[in-house]
């Protein structure tokens, strides 16, 4: 057994150390926010935040994980409150099938955590690790900028703006999946 | 496609369980050729749900894919009932041919069929509701119905000031019988406004579940090997070791390959690896790209096509020509790659099968399930769910017969996922197709005449069997074989789907023939966005360009001046022009390219501006014009083009499945690269707004792309690159 803290909550995970990350999540936790893409860190489809840094989950395996704090697109929101880019997301209709975006989101909402304020450059720079198959680039890169200034107007601190930070003790019951 | 207004829609009301309204939309099914008429005449094909609780749900026939196919229904139906588009609860509809397209005799989302398929049938049933709620509350208040208006989800009675909400109104307005109606014509409220997509917010916090996110209880994962030659099978195989495996619970030989069945994915793939397989490798051993281009070339010397368009006399022409102006262009075979990799969960019983799967074709994937279980109709349940990516791909079934063979033999629930490299290696593609253009031209460099052939695969000979298997399904098994081979082998000779945009060649020159050369490799092949129109736009408005060079004229101009009576090409081929600001001068570096096209009813053109470093093709800005007739949500029209830029994009500058000794050379999206945020142009697109029947928008925007870019290039470098993808190594 592992624990692992997950969206600020202690959860044990029955995986072989080995494992990815995402396959712990999806097919152990049923945390299927999470999506898998390519399985090789090429197109950022599972993008979780470890420690608040953008990572493939595919690639991590998850014994490396205990300690650290991992946050996935099931926490994101803040007491129930959508991430600014959540809202931007919905504003300008950036979905299309939907697929890649909560790998999207993870890492706009990191770069939005260090960057308040991107450049186009920045936005380059953070996102280009995020294929989208339905091409919602231009709209992504529009919802960042207005994340960023929702953000402004708001006076909300983006560097605090994701899920719960700090770990609750009380591990919630699992839905474990029935050992076959 | 296009008479879908003078189309009677045909509706049935009722009394819903728990006493709301029920109305079923139905329309007499095109008579597909060779399909029997329907023994039931009104089977509806949406459904529309009032509750008194005033939820209103909403029954889509078409798959979400990405394309907004539930906002713009939603938008069609809040028209006319008069009610808030977000306020509709939407559910898709399971496989039942109540639901299929009514143009395609099939419940099938793809060729953008959508728009034009339920521009009428959807108006149609909010404004048979509302009347009866309208009628509903006039005899509950006993004044004439002329004097109740309906607005906001509610009639009132302005005279009075009485209101009442749909919801308290619908148990009496289902016991009237279904009055006839007009739709709306003009001062729309809601089509035509850029309604927000009504799916975002389970998609930006995780809760969409997608096919691959189905969890069933006690369900298994499973892996397939598969042969590393399509179309190849198992001789023999040694899974000892992957048995041993630690999560692996089953290995088992099902028609794709063998499945290994484990507690996870990734005990299964883990797994998968460790098992031998001895493989006959099937009649495409040996096979290579390479040489297939050889083939096509060979054909095409030899000329023994299939005329499909002959207008004027272009063979005697190039008799006469002072000169003749002749290229090959060649397109390569091309992967889909859904960002959600294929997949479907099975569970099947001895007396039900229950499904859940993205696809494309619900109806056509029951059909086949039905075929290998031999079950009734009615036992047989395709639970739609979000499809990560569609673009042809999941029209096929593939995925969803293994998920049932597997489910079948282990008496359990299982879900296949296939690795993004199975998906990459074992999937059908879009032909491959090479194109040679004749242009003839007189002493001043004039065109006289167009001759151009085609040598491609057929996709209907490949995808017909399932598809005219559906839409036949119900009739005799005589009549069902007969007539689908010979549909599929008259569809095969002359299929559409290989040379259209080259037949409908829209230039008015004197003389043009197209010919056709089927030649069947034997890859699996499938539709895939923007079908034949991928390759061929790519071949006519490359040589367009360069009959335009050889005459010495402004690209934008020779095609104005040809394009006289073909106004709505001339409209977005102007449009985008103006836009791009074609003849201003451009940054330093950057050259220009302008293509045209119309496919699937939609007109669409493109300015690409490009620039060349060392042999880097850069895209840095594209001007799109669109003419879709009139257009029901301009957000999505604009996404849909976006999308479709990029999309061609990637398959212009990158993309391309070679095979050698029989096996897919690409795995991964290291090999078959998509664009990505920091090589994404800033894309521009502008609306050509008409009142012509609405057409669909997921396609047109493709085809555009290459040909724009790749005369761009020879504006930038003088080289005229003719294969795809583009490049300058
Ligand atoms: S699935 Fe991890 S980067 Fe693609
Ligand atoms: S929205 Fe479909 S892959 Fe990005």
């Amino acid at each position: 057994m592992l624990k692992l803290n997950i969206n600020g909550i202690e959860r044990e995970v029955d995986a072989p150390e080995d494992m990815p990350l995402l396959w712990a999540l999806r097919d152990v936790l049923g945390m299927t926010g999470t999506k898998f893409g390519c399985g090789m860190a090429m197109c950022g489809a599972c993008t979780v935040q470890v420690d608040g840094v953008p990572t493939r989950s595919c690639v991590m395996p998850v014994g490396t994980m205990v300690g650290r704090r991992i946050t996935t697109i099931e926490g994101l929101a803040r007491d129930g409150q959508p991430h600014p880019c959540q809202r931007a997301w919905m504003e300008l209709s950036v979905p299309q099938c939907g697929y890649c975006q909560s790998g999207q989101l993870m890492s706009a909402s990191a770069l939005l955590a260090t960057k308040p304020e991107p450049s186009d450059e920045d936005i380059d720079a953070a996102m280009s690790g995020n294929l989208c198959r339905c091409g919602t680039y231009p709209r992504i890169r529009s919802a960042i900028h207005r994340a960023a200034e929702l953000a402004k107007q708001e006076g909300i601190d983006l560097a605090r703006a994701i899920g719960a930070p700090e770990a609750r003790p009380e591990p919630q019951p699992v839905s474990q999946e029935e050992e076959p | 496609m296009t008479d879908t207004l003078s189309r009677r829609t045909l509706l049935r009301a009722g009394l819903a369980v728990g006493g709301g309204l029920l109305l079923e939309v139905s329309l007499p099914v095109a008579q597909a050729a060779g399909k029997p008429a329907s023994p039931e005449p009104f089977a509806p094909n949406a459904f529309l749900r009032i509750d008194p609780d005033d939820t209103v749900t909403l029954v889509v026939a078409r798959v979400e894919m990405g394309q907004g196919t539930v906002t713009m229904h939603a938008q069609l139906l809040a028209e006319e009932l008069e009610v808030d588009p977000a306020s509709l609860r939407v559910e898709f509809a399971p496989a039942d041919r109540r639901y299929d397209h009514p143009d395609m005799g099939i419940q099938l989302t793809g060729g953008s069929m959508s728009t034009p398929g339920s521009w009428e049938p959807y108006r149609h049933a909010g404004a048979t509701a509302r009347e009866m709620l309208r009628e509903a509350a006039a005899r509950t208040w006993d004044v004439p119905k002329a004097e109740c208006t309906a607005e906001q989800g509610t009639v009132v009675h302005a005279a009075t000031g009485r209101r009442l909400r749909y919801g308290e109104l619908v148990e009496k307005a289902a016991r009237l019988s279904v009055p006839s109606v007009t739709l709306k014509t003009k001062d729309f409220r809601v089509v035509g406004q850029s309604v927000p997509r009504l799916d975002s917010a389970p998609k930006v916090d995780g809760s969409a579940i997608f096919g691959i996110d189905v969890r069933v209880p006690d369900a298994l994962v499973a892996v397939v090997v598969r042969c590393p030659v399509p179309g190849g099978s198992v001789k023999s195989f040694d899974a000892t070791e992957a048995r041993t495996r630690p999560g692996v619970l089953h290995v088992v030989q099902i028609p794709s390959g063998i499945a290994v069945v484990a507690k996870t994915y990734w005990h299964a793939l883990q797994a998968s690896r460790a098992v031998s397989v001895e493989w006959d490798e099937g009649p495409l051993a040996g096979f290579s790209t390479d040489a297939l281009l050889e083939t096509h070339r060979r054909l095409l010397r030899e000329g023994k096509g299939v005329r499909v368009r002959d207008s004027g006399q272009a063979d005697a022409t190039f008799g006469k020509a002072a000169r003749i102006l002749e290229a090959e262009y060649s397109a390569p075979f091309l992967a889909h790659a859904t960002m959600e990799p294929q997949n479907a969960t099975a569970h099947v019983t001895d007396s039900r099968c229950d499904v859940w799967a993205p696809t494309q074709g619900p109806g056509m994937a029951k059909e086949q399930v039905k075929r290998v279980l031999c079950y009734a109709d009615e036992d047989i349940h395709i639970h739609q769910t979000w499809l990560g990516g569609g673009f042809g791909r999941r029209i096929s079934q593939d995925y969803i017969l293994e998920a049932v063979h597997l489910s079948k033999a282990l008496s359990r629930p299982v879900k296949v996922v296939w690795s993004r490299e199975d998906d990459m290696r074992h999937s059908p593609y879009r032909p491959a197709a090479t194109h040679r253009v004749e242009g003839a031209l007189d002493e001043a460099g004039h065109v006289l005449g167009w001759r151009h052939t085609v040598v491609s695969q057929s996709l209907f000979s490949e995808v017909g069997q399932d598809y005219v298997g559906a839409l036949l399904a119900g009739a005799p098994g005589f009549v069902k074989s007969a007539t689908a081979s010979l549909a599929i082998n008259a569809m095969g000779s002359k299929d559409i789907t290989s040379f259209e945009g080259v037949d409908s060649l829209p230039y008015e020159l004197p003389h043009v023939a197209v010919d056709f050369i089927r030649h069947e490799p034997g890859v699996p092949v499938m539709f895939w966005r923007s079908v034949g129109h991928s390759h061929s736009a790519f071949a006519t408005e490359s040589f367009v360009d360069e009959l335009a060079h050889a005459a010495g004229e402004d690209p934008v101009d020779f095609r104005r001046q040809r394009l006289k009576y073909q106004h709505r090409h001339r409209w977005v081929l102007e449009l985008a022009a103006e836009k791009a600001g074609w003849g201003t001068p451009t940054p330093p570096g950057v050259f220009r390219g302008v293509a045209v096209h119309q496919s699937f009813g939609t007109w669409c053109a493109a300015v690409a501006e490009v620039s060349v470093e060392g042999t880097r093709i850069r895209v840095h800005r594209v001007v799109m014009a669109v003419d879709c007739g009139r257009v029901i949500n301009p957000n999505l029209v604009q996404a849909q083009l976006e999308g479709a830029a990029i999309f061609g994009l990637s398959a212009a500058l990158g993309q391309r499945i070679s095979l050698q000794e029989g096996r897919v050379q690409q795995s991964n999206f290291h090999d078959y690269p998509l664009l990505r945020m920091n090589e994404s142009p800033r894309i521009e697109t502008h609306i050509r707004f008409n009142e012509a029947p609405p057409t669909g928008v997921g396609e047109p925007g493709v085809p555009v792309m290459a040909p724009a870019v790749a005369n761009a290039v020879f504006a930038a470098t003088g080289r005229r690159l003719r294969q795809l993808p583009l490049s300058l190594g």
